[in-house]
């Protein structure tokens, strides 16, 4: 036990203040919205900070991604084989296609310079979204991992309109983080971004430049863009 | 007091800088609308910041025993913690961790306890080469000056310097002033420094006892970067940090972005337990905590002035102040400006090295009314203008009673004396009224830019007699 | 002590606190203030040992020399009745600061009870006497000057508005940036002299901006602070503190 360790917390507890605890914690009142309405507050709040959504029945999503790598001319697309959207991403992408996908299960130590300065673009499946604030939830795994959402200039993600949570309050309550947390949890919600030079707003720092949600709607009951 | 000269130096130096005085009206202007419209139902908002304060003042509460549960957790998970007593040892951890992986570069995420700590300049005077990675710290560092706020660091800095400043500093890039191109320049210059560091640096915007997790507020995404990338990620904190619960967590998201900014949320929420698992495929295979003292324990000690370490470093206070409008951050002298810098820092470095700050402000009140976590900062300005000039030893802050000065003292107790005797006041007036005609113009600064206050021919007193109002 | 949110029924007797700037630099707006509760039928005291709130040496940290000053005060005025003041800087230290003052030490309790009773004069003639005031002067256009406690301390900004709103012929705006400090703060406009000009400069400029034919405001210390600077710069300005203002007003002058 180190001399600071035992130093700091003996002054603390030499002075720890006579204070009354909260007799009980103030009730914060939560946004709530319908199934539509969530992924309508979803699109709303990401669209305002240019992330791009677009909402799509579950057959037509793969369809989706391939013509929006076309149009935005994606160099190359990022994924992971043995991740959720693996085998499907796999089968759906013609060998025609402009933009290859690539396929990296190795540790990413390994091929960091082609992660750094040769993809194109990446996409991620996401564990949850947010209606409230417009945000993606993200728990990386060994097969999808962190950099995936972070390093190549455009983020896909694939966010399944059924794990749309109304509030992050809601969201660690209900899916009870506090049982264990995953080495990274992390919420996205927009492509990187400073006002950092005279308070102007920039897109597209250090994290992605773009980034672009598909939403799977259940059924044809949403709108579809 | 030369602290006092310096201050005044430093102060006047801002307020005839034109740039200066149109660079932060403009800023705070746009920070205070912003934040207003983004809390459009005051009573969300109050119930809101009743929650937050709630909350910190429950970690203040049981903060030794939350630290020790936030090690233990962390450690669980693989989290080496260390703890600094100062900001020297702090630092001399920072470069231990440097020297066992030979690493001579560290990327850093922006942290307000890294400038606390001088990291920097410490680390450079050691051979480590210690860069910024956040646009406005970034710029900073080029320019070779210190942040002037503490969410938006170059606030002080117009589009055409920055832009003066990139040409000069990387001559091959054509000079442009577009924030877009400026902002891209930097992007692809920082990008390699990602990818080559061997040692990533992060400050901590909220410790998670309860899970042993360390949040990180950003939108850039550096701090994503550098907190992934290196093999090595170095967390650092000053010891207030800690909330109790994970619960605890969505209630501070949801009012730090809105009272900064005006956002909200930011762009990214990152939260790291562990470092990289066996079985995963990056991250850093070592992360480490260093939660530092630094004068924090010793502010713990006065029931009153504990409230200073709710802060969870909004900014909203400097946002909202009139003095920190037209002074800007420099002027404080100080890592942390503005109100909360006016009480925090004084505590810290004593009253004796920053005794003046807790009398440069007119108590208007205005950062108490916007703090997310309801500190009475106007309260404890007054506190700390009352430790400054006491006499007995008693109290807990440093440099106490290190402001006295024999004749402000003296002239304290003679007006005292004057107003507790009221006929020794009634007389004061009735002599003051009569030579009214004798009062000189010019009383001091205040005659620079005003006209001298006219005493009246009859007190109240005495109009109160006339009128039969002095009697029941 | 939070804000009000219930207020007594009409008193048949009051005390005034004058303040000390008021007694020396504004006494009319004093005896003005006194005069608009007499007129409503309530009886008005004005204790004779009255001084000082205490508050220049409270804000200087002589906190000693306060409370001797303070506990003064508090017996200058024995009874259970409403104690009302002409000013929201000195109304929220006997209200809000009193009590701190004397935490730990006998006359706790006493400051209080005291604090208890202290009423800002617009917050009482709007609140308690609920005035009706009938508008007897020529159309002006009014400029109101809210001090920072009569805002947050006070929570009185809105009973400003509302008496002057009676008045019909008064036209009433507020200046830019209305809710930011005009740099007075006491001690401070001495202290940090520089950054206190650069304040009452910009202030100013938003009252003129206004294009007011005068500047009204519940508190002297802003009053003195900004009247001083707008003359220094020869402004058309006057200012006129808020009981003076409402008196003249609606006080018939024949007589």
């Amino acid at each position: 036990m180190s001399d600071a360790r035992s130093n700091i917390l003996g002054r603390l507890r030499a002075g720890k203040p006579d204070l009354p605890a909260a007799a009980t914690p103030t009730q914060i009142p939560l946004a709530s919205w319908d199934t539509q309405g969530r992924v309508e507050q979803f699109r709303n709040k990401m669209e305002s900070v240019r992330a791009e959504v677009h909402v799509t029945p579950r057959d037509s999503w793969l369809d989706l991604l391939r013509r929006l790598v076309a149009e935005k001319q994606i160099s190359n697309l990022l994924y992971a084989p043995d991740g959720p959207l693996g085998d499907a991403l796999s089968q759906a992408w013609k060998s025609q296609d402009q933009s290859p996908l690539i396929a990296r299960t190795a540790a990413v130590d390994e091929w960091k310079e082609e992660l750094f300065f040769n993809v194109g673009g990446a996409v991620t499946s996401t564990r949850w979204g947010i209606a409230e604030t417009g945000t993606l939830v993200l728990w990386p795994t060994p097969e999808e991992p962190r950099s995936f959402s972070l390093v190549p200039p455009v983020h896909f993600a694939i966010l399944q309109a059924r794990d749309i949570h109304d509030t992050f309050a809601d969201l660690v309550e209900q899916e009870s983080w506090h049982q264990g947390m995953p080495t990274n949890a992390l919420l996205i919600s927009g492509p990187s971004k400073t006002a950092d030079i005279e308070q102007t707003l920039a897109y597209g720092v250090h994290g992605p430049i773009e980034l672009i949600i598909i939403v799977i709607a259940e059924n044809n009951a949403f709108p579809v863009t | 007091m030369q602290q006092t000269v310096e201050f005044h130096a430093r102060a006047d130096k801002a307020l005839h800088n034109p740039q200066i005085r149109s660079n932060f009206r403009y800023a705070m202007d746009g920070l205070m609308y912003k934040r207003k419209i983004s809390f459009p139902d005051l009573d969300e908002l109050n119930l809101l910041r009743l929650r937050s304060a709630e909350i910190r003042a429950n970690s203040l509460s049981n903060l030794p025993e939350l630290l020790e549960q936030l090690e233990a957790r962390c450690n669980e998970n693989g989290i080496q913690v260390h703890w600094a007593e100062t900001a020297e040892e702090a630092n001399g951890i920072v470069l231990g961790i440097m020297n066992r992986h030979n690493a001579k570069l560290l990327i850093k995420g922006k942290s307000m306890v890294s400038e606390e700590m001088e990291l920097n300049h410490y680390l450079e005077q050691q051979g480590i080469e210690c860069l910024e990675s956040d646009l406005g710290e970034y710029i900073l560092q080029l320019a070779g000056e210190p942040p002037s706020h503490i969410v938006a660091p170059a606030i002080h800095k117009s589009r055409q310097q920055i832009a003066q400043l990139f040409k000069e500093k990387f001559p091959d890039i054509p000079y442009t002033d577009d924030v877009d191109t400026l902002t891209r320049n930097a992007r692809d210059i920082l990008r390699r420094k990602f990818y080559e560091a061997p040692v990533g640096l992060s400050g901590v915007n909220f410790a998670v006892a309860e899970t042993g997790t360390i949040c990180l507020i950003e939108n850039e995404g550096n701090g994503r970067m550098c907190t992934t990338a290196p093999a090595v990620h170095i967390a650092v904190t000053g010891i207030e940090k800690v909330v109790e619960k994970l619960s605890d967590i969505p209630p501070l998201l949801s009012i730090l972005p809105r009272s900064a900014t005006g956002q909200h949320i930011t762009t990214y929420f990152n939260m790291i337990t562990s470092p990289r698992k066996p079985d995963e495929k990056d991250g850093p295979e070592e992360v480490h905590l260093v939660l530092l003292d630094n004068g924090r324990s010793r502010i713990y000690q006065d029931e009153e002035l504990i409230t200073t370490l709710r802060c969870i470093r909004c900014g909203a206070c400097m946002n909202h102040c009139p003095i920190y409008t037209r002074i800007g951050g420099h002027a404080y002298g100080t890592t942390i400006p503005g109100p909360i810098g006016s009480i925090l820092e004084p505590q810290k470095a004593g009253l004796d090295q920053h005794g003046d700050l807790p009398t440069a402000s007119t108590l208007c009140g205005a950062c108490a009314e916007v703090c997310p976590v309801r500190i009475p900062i106007p309260n404890l300005l007054n506190r700390l203008r009352f430790e400054r000039v006491r006499q007995d030893q008693t109290g807990v802050t440093r440099g106490q009673g290190s402001q006295r000065d024999p004749w402000e003292a003296r002239i304290w107790k003679g007006w005292s004396w004057m107003h507790a005797n009221p006929a020794i006041y009634r007389l004061g007036i009735s002599l003051a009224t009569s030579l009214r005609g004798l009062l000189p113009k010019r009383v001091g600064a205040w005659t620079s830019v005003r006209s001298a206050p006219r005493l009246a021919a009859k007190s109240l007193h005495t109009l109160a007699r006339e009128k039969g109002f002095d009697h029941e | 002590m939070s804000l009000r949110t219930t207020y007594p029924k009409l008193p048949g007797r009051v005390y005034f606190f004058g303040t000390c700037l008021v007694d020396m630099l504004y006494p009319e707006a004093g005896l003005a203030g006194m005069q608009l509760i007499r007129r409503e039928g309530v009886e008005v005291f004005f204790p004779r040992n009255q001084t000082c709130c205490g508050q220049p040496a409270w804000n200087s940290g002589y906190r000693d020399e306060a409370r001797k000053v303070a506990s003064a005060q508090m017996a200058c005025f024995p009874q259970d009745y409403p104690i009302v003041v002409p000013s929201g800087s000195c109304a929220g230290m006997l209200r809000h600061h009193y009590p701190e003052l004397f935490s730990g030490t006998p006359q706790h309790n006493a400051a209080l009870a005291f604090s208890e009773r202290v009423f800002e004069l617009t917050e009482f003639l709007s609140q308690v006497l609920k005035i009706e005031l009938s508008d007897l002067g020529k159309p002006v256009k009014v400029a109101l000057h809210v001090s920072c406690s009569a805002r947050r301390e006070m929570g009185v900004a809105g009973e400003h508005q509302a008496l002057l709103q009676q008045l019909k012929n008064v036209e009433l705006v507020e200046p830019g940036r209305k809710e930011e400090c005009c740099g007075f703060g006491g001690t401070f406009a001495v202290k940090h002299a520089q950054i206190s000009a650069a304040m009452v400069e910009e202030k100013a400029t938003e009252l003129v901006a206004t294009g007011a034919d005068a500047l009204v405001s519940g508190d002297c210390g802003c009053l003195m602070n900004i009247t001083g600077h707008l003359d220094y710069r020869k402004e058309n300005l006057p200012g006129d503190h808020i009981a003076s203002f409402l008196w003249e007003r609606t006080n018939a002058t024949d007589s």
